[in-house]
């Protein structure tokens, strides 16, 4: 491809260089306006959340939805906050408990397995990687009925470990931490290690694992992300509202909406409240997290 | 993928190199197996027990008194599924959503991504936040939040256009898909979007500047050098979509309770397999359910990829 280009480059450039330079200078309206465009639909519904937290119960119904009106904003936030013995503030620290723990899990376990993956060759290795392939597509919600039922029989239903297991074991986690071991640590690295008498848990540990950083760092926040958006698995695994992840929690309000429209506050406070830490987390660790989707996503 | 690891095939000349070689793949599978068991634990076992309760069915006594006993059904359960013209039709429900979806998303998200990479990198970074803002967004957050631009008492959509004279049902026959659609398009954009520009960013900026010397334009550079570049993660995003797009269940459960009548308890088969779990606690048939949907959603991916990689080899 590049060759072709190469020799095409002296005789065409000499005859078509001023159209394309021509093009290039004429101002670029569309693309802007699309952007615009784009970047209104993006932020328009954020924008009504927030305007609309700080509305009370009939400004919410009654004035226009993308611009203030009365400001309500402390009454809406110290209801959310208060109701039922600060539950909510329960929920979001279930939510940021889980999404670490379960994170953290995630990501040890797939770097580990990712790595023995990529460096070692051991009998069934080619199956365990066809099988961790095969299973990163198999749809994560089907399995949360007959998990559910099986963790019925032992018991754990409705305990932190009926959604943390689940969230540990992560087969696309492992695929990543492949691609990761794969293209960061030289084999040559760990073989002088080893020469120089290190062990291959030593050599993991303290080499190996900190090579991967960038990697582990983006399976960490994939797996964080994913972890506090999911609402399946804890609508199955989990019965006491005192365990409720926040999102559960906005659900469980919302479905109490229809009886009492009080709720209606508390749910949109509370969606609004709901979205800080994720986006504080995200926005902090941007610099990680664009380099090693760059790498994962190039294979 | 294909790039295996060859060194450690070189090394192993002597029997005490292949020994060694032997013990350090014992550790090698060491490092996999905390993977390994909880893959047993929280997949195949899983899997196994809902095949499993697919071929059983619950018997209660002629009286009806006493435990419901468990009796092997054989395909009982699976001819009643392939009879079960709701399932099948909240499974073509999602099939026609996501063949209006998919494309939109992959196609905005390419359009974005094109766009982005020609603008220019300090003006880039602020439009790439802005456009990563809903994936910040749970689910469950970004449907309530749309529940209500859709709702006829409080959206500011329908407000304005009464405003201007007209009127505005979200939840029509018709209506409905493009609603439910709309939700997915807004959380799910973003994120392709930056899939696709890391791909982009990764192609080396000298092909596009050889092209641009040889007279192609911004719009020839985009069709026949930037596209073909990011393909494979098309090809990725397109699968995943497939995927999940068949597992719809957050979206439309939530959006039910402005429109009950439009989205019915087994709108998707996601809803289906859960009413049937629990509300009629028919565990064996939602199984049964969940077995087929497993395999639909397999055969689906499946084709999209060999119909996706065909195209390639030509």
């Amino acid at each position: 491809m590049s060759a072709t280009t190469e020799t095409a480059r002296p005789r065409a450039g000499s005859r078509t260089a001023p159209p394309a330079a021509h093009v290039k200078r004429r101002p670029k309206f569309l693309p802007i306006a699309l952007m615009l465009l784009f970047l209104l639909y993006s932020l328009a519904p954020v924008w009504w959340l927030l305007v609309s937290s700080t509305k009370n119960l009939s400004d919410l119904y009654q004035t226009f939805g993308l611009s203030f009106s009365h400001w309500n904003l402390g009454a809406n936030l110290s209801r959310t906050l208060n109701y039922q013995d600060h539950i909510f503030l329960r929920w979001v620290g279930n939510s940021i408990l889980y999404s670490t723990l379960g994170a953290a899990g995630a990501t040890l376990i797939s770097m580990a397995a990712g790595y023995g993956l990529a460096k070692y060759r051991f009998r069934g290795r080619g199956l365990l990687f066809a099988v961790t392939i095969g299973s990163s597509l198999l749809p994560g919600a089907l399995l949360a009925l007959p998990l559910y039922l099986l963790f019925s029989k032992i018991g754990i239903i409705g305990s932190i470990w009926s959604v943390l297991i689940p969230y540990w074991i992560n087969p696309f986690s492992v695929y990543l931490g492949r691609v990761y071991a794969d293209s960061s640590v030289p084999d040559e690295l760990m073989e002088a290690a080893r020469l120089d008498g290190a062990g291959e848990a030593r050599i993991f540990g303290s080499i190996s694992l900190r090579l991967m950083t960038t990697g582990a760092v983006t399976v960490f926040i994939l797996n964080f992300i994913a972890v506090w958006n999911n609402f399946f698995l804890p609508l199955f695994m989990l019965n006491g509202e005192r365990t409720f992840p926040v999102v559960l929690g906005l659900y469980s309000w919302n479905q109490q909406v229809l009886q009492s429209q009080d709720m209606t506050s508390l749910v949109i406070t509370g969606s609004l409240l709901s979205i800080i830490p994720l986006a504080v987390f995200m926005v902090s660790l941007q610099r990680y997290w664009r380099s090693g989707v760059l790498l994962g996503s190039l294979k | 993928m294909s790039g295996e690891a060859g060194t450690p095939r070189l090394r192993g000349m002597t029997s005490r190199a292949g020994r060694g070689r032997r013990a350090q793949g014992i550790k090698g599978l060491a490092f996999t197996l905390p993977y390994v068991l909880g893959f047993l634990a929280v997949y195949l076992a899983p899997v196994g027990y809902a095949v499993w309760q697919s071929v059983h069915q619950q018997k209660r006594s002629g009286l009806g008194f006493g435990a419901p006993t468990t009796v092997f059904s054989g395909l009982a359960n699976f001819t009643a599924v392939l009879r079960d013209s709701g399932f099948w039709s909240s499974l073509l429900r999602v099939l026609l959503i996501a063949a209006v979806e998919i494309p939109v998303v992959l196609g905005l998200a390419l359009v974005m991504a094109l766009l982005l990479d020609s603008t220019k990198a300090r003006m880039a970074k602020y439009f790439r936040v802005a456009y990563l803002v809903p994936y910040m967004v749970p689910t469950v957050v970004a449907t309530l939040v749309w529940l209500y631009l859709y709702s006829p008492v409080a959206s500011p959509v329908i407000s304005t256009v009464k405003h201007l004279g007209g009127t505005l049902d979200f939840f029509t026959p018709v209506n409905t898909y493009l609603s439910i659609g709309n939700v997915l398009v807004w959380e799910q954009t973003g994120f392709n979007m930056i899939l696709i520009a890391a791909a982009l960013q990764a192609v080396p900026r000298e092909l596009f500047e050889a092209a641009r010397i040889d007279g192609a334009g911004e719009l020839r550079i985009a069709w026949s050098v930037k596209i073909p570049a990011v393909r494979p993660v098309l090809v990725l995003t397109g699968m995943f979509s497939i995927i999940g797009m068949l597992q719809l269940f957050a979206e439309p459960l939530i959006l039910r309770q402005l429109a009950p009548q439009a989205i019915g308890t087994g709108f998707t088969p996601m809803q289906s397999i859960y009413q049937t779990a629990f509300s009629t606690s028919n565990y064996d048939y939602a199984a049964a359910m969940s077995v087929v949907l497993a395999l639909v959603t397999g055969i689906l991916a499946f084709a999209f990829y060999r119909l996706t990689n065909r195209r390639t080899a030509l």
